[in-house]
């Protein structure tokens, strides 16, 4: 298990530094000009001088490959730069950020968890009946509500039921649990709902997939109660292709996350990165997608793993 | 006398029965998410004629009206008829939808059977540079487009923003693609073609291509769905179609926040058509997966 752990690390290390120049090539390559995006963004007619003091301020007249020299020495120091708008460290701005994203973002996925793995079993076991139907009609449902518009919904439903409005602010878990939670509980939902979606279909397919298996067969004839066989061979067998699901919707979580947080008002990460690019902030753009790309990456990894570490055939292979 | 006595041996032959027929018969959902696409495909190119107000018409004495007579689905702050923004919406979403859906997967195939078919240096370069961009979700590589490109609007439709959408979805296609196409380069036909001096060119586009359309379509659909997703989440942000242009993900967005209590309905069916037509193009392309490769089939 720790050499397969070393191996997948090393692995990350040449994905991380694509990812780098990856997002260095998009901003600086791209046929376009973040300068003249940002400064005639709204038609407005500014001249070529204003366009070039602009570009030296930015220090985006300097040859590229003392640009991306620049950026990448910043990188090794882990220094992301400063953001054009408010002048502080990307750095600081993202740091006081990643706390109430991170909280919705393990939220959503406990909730998808809870729903899906009893709504998935539950689907399989009665497989074409009315209740296996409803499960799907349910789950194929979430892939298509637009995350944001399903926190609309709650919105409409809680102003409609309560005449209560979730508030504005956020205050640390730490220090007010309810005040936190009755903040955060309604972006979770409506993000996770759709990773809920995802995940009871795949539980829903790999349990009947499981129930197939020679093993299982072979339980039933030995005469073993079928709730012992579920909690035994079947469950623990299906749940490896939940856990898989888990790491491949994290990157439409983030995007969920993005929109979301708009609807909600939270100042997160995705509010902050729709910020950045109403505004043309580029180095606040680069330093979210860098820290987003790295994020995705690690949750891949930390999947994998646990795969691993579920299903020695994976390790030992 | 002499044809009575040549039919019976035609007979014996297995009737083709038609294929169309076929799907129509084992995808009754599929079939079902292709009308709605159908509806929706009238709705955008009739707009004209179906929609009964002009979508950007501003009517002060008909401000946050109610659903009924006059506005089936009521008006929004500044008396503009829902439903008409609605109809004109879906030339919005249907034309970004589909465009970036054809030029990402277009793109997506060939770079991937090109990968697939040349193996060796190319394979592993075009491959590095896949799993790099796979590590960016989907909306914030479409978003960083955005921010560098901004707009650029011909024919009506902002290109800029399907290029924003189609980019995401190369990588993705290349994987899909180049699998298809690894197990293909092993046929003897492949051989016999390069034995016969055909050029690469040739090769790639008039054997390997025409083999891997089943998950190119299958592809074409799925991305379809998450192209309007996306359109729509991008315009709900402000960084994707702008005012006046209907379109579905923009009456969301800004201001309609305030009318919650005052005009639901403003909220209510921009959300449902985003809604059904997401699940139409998934309902019919899980469909044609299925019928296409019965191998997937569970």
């Amino acid at each position: 298990m720790l050499w397969y752990v070393i191996r997948r690390l090393l692995l990350v290390i040449p994905t991380l530094a694509g990812v780098a120049v990856a997002v260095f090539f998009l901003i600086r390559v791209m046929p376009g000009d973040v300068v003249v995006v940002k400064l005639r963004a709204d038609g407005a007619d500014v001249s070529e001088e204003t366009i070039r003091a602009e570009r030296k301020r930015l220090g985006l007249d300097k040859p590229l490959y003392v640009q991306f020299s620049d950026y990448m020495v910043g990188l090794a120091h882990l220094d992301l730069g400063k953001s054009l708008w408010t002048g502080d460290s990307v750095n600081k701005e993202i740091a006081i950020r990643v706390p109430v994203s991170f909280q919705i973002a393990v939220m959503a996925s406990i909730i998808a968890v809870l729903i899906a793995i009893p709504l998935g079993t539950v689907s399989a076991l009665y497989r074409d009946t009315w209740i296996d139907h409803s499960v799907r009609v349910l789950a194929v449902s979430g892939l298509a509500i637009p995350s944001f518009w399903l926190g609309m919904l709650i919105i409409l439903m809680l102003l409609m039921m309560f005449n209560w409005l979730p508030k504005i602010g956020y205050v640390s878990i730490f220090e007010d649990p309810i005040a936190n939670l009755s903040v955060t509980i309604w972006p979770a939902v409506s993000v996770g709902y759709r990773y809920a979606a995802v995940a009871t279909r795949m539980m829903r397919s790999a349990l009947l997939e499981v129930m197939r298996e020679d093993y299982i067969r072979t339980a039933r004839a030995k005469g073993v109660w079928m709730r012992l066989i579920m909690r035994r061979h079947a469950l623990r067998n299906a749940l490896l292709p939940v856990v898989t699901v888990i790491g491949l919707e994290f990157a439409f979580l983030i995007g969920g996350l993005v929109v979301t947080e708009q609807v909600f008002n939270i100042n997160g990460i995705g509010k902050l990165f729709v910020d950045a690019t109403t505004r043309g902030d580029f180095n606040l753009i680069q330093g979210l997608v860098l820290f987003i790309a790295t994020m995705f990456i690690f949750v891949n990894l930390i999947v994998d793993l646990l795969y691993a570490w579920l299903d020695p055939r994976i390790r030992l292979s | 006398m002499a044809i009575v006595a040549t039919t019976p041996s035609i007979e014996i032959l297995p009737k083709q029965a038609n294929p169309l027929w076929q799907f129509v018969k084992s995808q009754p959902l599929g079939v079902a998410g292709f009308l709605i696409i159908l509806v929706y495909v009238v709705c955008a190119l009739g707009a004209r004629w179906i929609a009964p107000y002009d979508p950007e018409a501003i009517d002060f004495g008909a401000m946050l009206a109610r659903p009924g007579e006059a506005h089936y689905f009521g008006t929004d702050q500044y008396g503009r008829d829902v439903f008409s923004r609605i109809v004109y919406g879906a030339r919005t979403a249907l034309a970004v939808g589909i465009l970036s859906a054809l030029f990402g997967c277009t793109i997506g195939a060939l770079v991937g059977a090109a990968s697939g078919y040349f193996g060796g240096r190319i394979d592993n370069a075009i491959q590095r540079v896949v799993d790099v961009l796979l590590s960016f979700p989907i909306i914030v590589l479409a978003m960083v487009v955005v921010a560098v490109l901004g707009k650029r609007s011909a024919f009506g439709v902002d290109w800029n923003l399907i290029a924003a959408i189609a980019l995401p979805m190369i990588p993705k296609m290349a994987r899909v693609a180049r699998s298809s196409t690894l197990s293909i380069v092993a046929m003897p036909f492949i051989d016999a073609a390069r034995a016969a001096g055909f050029s690469h060119t040739r090769i790639i586009l008039r054997h390997i291509v025409p083999n891997i359309v089943a998950p190119y379509l299958i592809m074409v659909t799925a991305f379809m769905a998450q192209a309007i997703l996306l359109e729509a989440s991008l315009s709900f942000l402000g960084l994707g179609v702008t005012e006046p242009t209907p379109a579905w993900g923009l009456m969301l967005s800004g201001t309609s926040a305030d009318f919650y209590q005052s005009a639901p309905w403003m909220i209510l069916f921009p959300g449902m058509a985003i809604t059904l037509a997401v699940f139409a193009f998934n309902l019919f392309g899980d469909s044609l997966r299925d019928w296409l490769d019965p191998k997937l089939k569970s």
